[in-house]
């Protein structure tokens, strides 16, 4: 399910004897249903240089840059992506760190109650997000707590935590134990095997948690809906603003979040076929 | 203390689990059975009888829900299996840009995605505008606001969630096992229906339950792209807690909806073997 899926993909021998035709329109449907998932995001990007005047931005009216330098224009919604970035940033922190020591116990040692974790865990994946907000916000609201960014951030590290864990783990039973006795023989402590040899060969594996986490948080809606109090994120603040036309500036600060993302997601993907 | 270690490895993620999940569900569980309303405080008063009446009262929309996740899913199966097959057969070389491309949508947030299709589908949009000017459309023909609508975000926003664990499955089929049931003159619907398919159900099985659940549960769409008559069970929940603060019928409303979900889940994963069902969501 991540970009460790992905890295760990390699070329197979290709069956022999298919039809000829029958790849090719599979291959058309292929790119046809590429470019379906593509629609609404080119939508996003070109009308971003729209030269509407109306509030409503849905009529291609001409090309313009004007909006990239009215960006301030809205100042609510610079906050409410600036409080997008504060989150993720801090969920990402915290749930790389503590999903990372959950996928070692659980890659590396067998132990008494290892079937409960796993089951909470998928229950955590597995539970609606609505129904996760729901009690959360009852668990805020019977224990007096105001909600707010501290509670989007709990709630942001409650959904993401599982997925974490999911990837280290698969890259933790994927290791050769060997090398870290060969450490270990060679005299290094517990602690120096672990910062020199074992971390090194888990880290791509941290890595791609890190970016799922930051990822789901800065995208996610519903939870945050219930969560969120007074703080506004990017998400919530252009939900709000769809009942009076979402002006260009959305698509544009939408676009250099997509750019940003895609960068990343390239980055990552070409180093981990590099390492590998 | 080598005993200990993976229980102080799990401490505080599964600390984080319980406080934030499980004892969450017992307050809402709690909170169900109180009444009042937010003026005058609620009391505990252990009304079992809300349940009963909220599943009466918003049966509709229950049913409706799992209407739209079942039809969602299906449609999902059939568009995301031969798009999973093909990556995994043919896509060679290439397999990994495909999910990569699979995957980019989810750097735009899905609110935005949404929204964008609204546009896209408004009744005078660039889709609907130019084909009623032209005739081809009756003026009073819309696409937003319908139930089409509410399916089509649905699909379109679960989609690769369903594409990716079907990939998985069939990725992982070794191609020495369908030239061994060629070998053995197998035609190649036969080694498709008695081999590939097969191998692979583990992988629909578990995006079946990665998007079944979110898209019965799901509000966002239909408060966008719907109308009056496709509010769905989501969108109750959403507007008792948080616009009319009727904290008993929402805690309610979402404890039932877990339920059902759960009860589902748990069968599901029987029927079909729980390890496998476990493993395969992980991937």
């Amino acid at each position: 399910m991540s970009a460790q899926t992905i890295a760990e993909t390699n070329a197979r021998p290709v069956a022999r004897g298919r039809s000829r035709l029958g790849d090719r329109l599979l291959k058309g449907y292929v790119w046809l249903v590429l470019a379906w998932l593509f629609v609404p995001i080119a939508v996003m990007v070109v009308f971003g240089f729209n030269d509407t005047r109306s509030k409503s931005n849905v009529t291609w009216q001409g090309f313009t840059l004007k909006w990239w330098g009215r960006l301030d224009e809205y100042p609510q919604m610079i906050e409410a992506v600036v409080s997008s970035l504060q989150v993720a940033a801090l969920v990402t922190l915290i749930t790389t760190a503590i999903g990372t020591l959950l996928g070692l116990a659980l890659g590396r040692y067998r132990f008494r109650g290892q079937g409960a974790t796993n089951l909470v865990m998928f229950a955590a994946i597995a539970s609606p997000e609505i129904v996760m907000g729901a009690s959360l916000l009852s668990l805020f609201i019977s224990a007096g707590v105001k909600t707010g960014f501290v509670t989007v951030v709990i709630a942001h590290v409650l959904f993401s935590l599982s997925f974490v864990a999911i990837t280290v783990r698969a890259r933790v039973v994927g290791l050769d134990r060997s090398i870290e006795e060969a450490a270990r023989d060679l005299g290094a402590s517990t602690w120096v095997t672990f910062w020199r040899v074992t971390f090194p060969m888990i880290l791509p594996g941290v890595v791609s948690g890190a970016l799922l986490a930051f990822a789901l948080s800065i995208d996610d809606f519903v939870i945050t809906q219930f969560t969120n109090g007074a703080l506004q994120t990017f998400p919530l603040w252009i939900f709000g603003a769809t009942r009076n036309g979402v002006p260009p500036q959305v698509n544009i600060v939408g676009t250099l979040i997509f750019a940003v993302g895609v960068a990343i997601a390239v980055v990552n993907s070409v180093t981990a076929r590099r390492r590998t | 203390m080598k005993r200990l270690t993976p229980y102080l490895l799990i401490l505080p993620g599964g600390l984080w689990l319980v406080i934030f999940l499980v004892v969450p569900m017992v307050f809402m569980a709690s909170v169900s059975l109180q009444e009042g309303d937010s003026l005058n405080g609620f009391v505990q008063t252990f009304n079992v009888g809300i349940y009963g009446d909220v599943l009466s009262q918003y049966r509709t929309q229950f049913l409706r829900s799992a209407e739209y996740g079942l039809i969602g899913t299906l449609i999902s199966i059939a568009l995301a299996y031969p798009m999973a097959y093909w990556i995994a057969f043919k896509g060679g070389e290439r397999k990994s840009t495909y999910l990569l491309l699979v995957l980019l949508p989810f750097f735009v947030s899905f609110v935005l995605r949404t929204v964008s299709w609204k546009f896209l589908l408004a009744d005078d949009g660039m889709v609907l505008g130019p084909l009623k000017s032209a005739g081809l459309l009756p003026e009073d023909f819309h696409v937003l606001q319908t139930t089409a609508a509410v399916i089509g975000g649905l699909v379109y926003n679960y989609l690769p969630f369903m594409i990716l664990p079907i990939y998985v499955a069939l990725e992982r089929v070794d191609p020495r096992v369908i030239e061994a049931a060629q070998d053995l003159y197998a035609a190649r619907r036969q080694a498709f229906t008695r081999i590939v398919l097969p191998l692979s159900l583990p992988g629909v099985f578990a995006g079946v339950l990665m998007t079944f659940v979110p898209m019965t549960a799901d509000y966002v769409n239909a408060s966008i792209l719907g109308g009056p008559d496709n509010t769905m069970i989501g969108n109750i929940i959403q507007v008792e807690y948080l616009t009319n603060g009727d904290y008993p019928t929402a805690a309610a409303l979402s404890f039932a909806l877990m339920a059902a979900m759960l009860i589902g889940i748990f069968a599901y994963a029987r029927a079909l073997g729980t390890e496998n069902v476990l493993e395969a969501a992980a991937r």
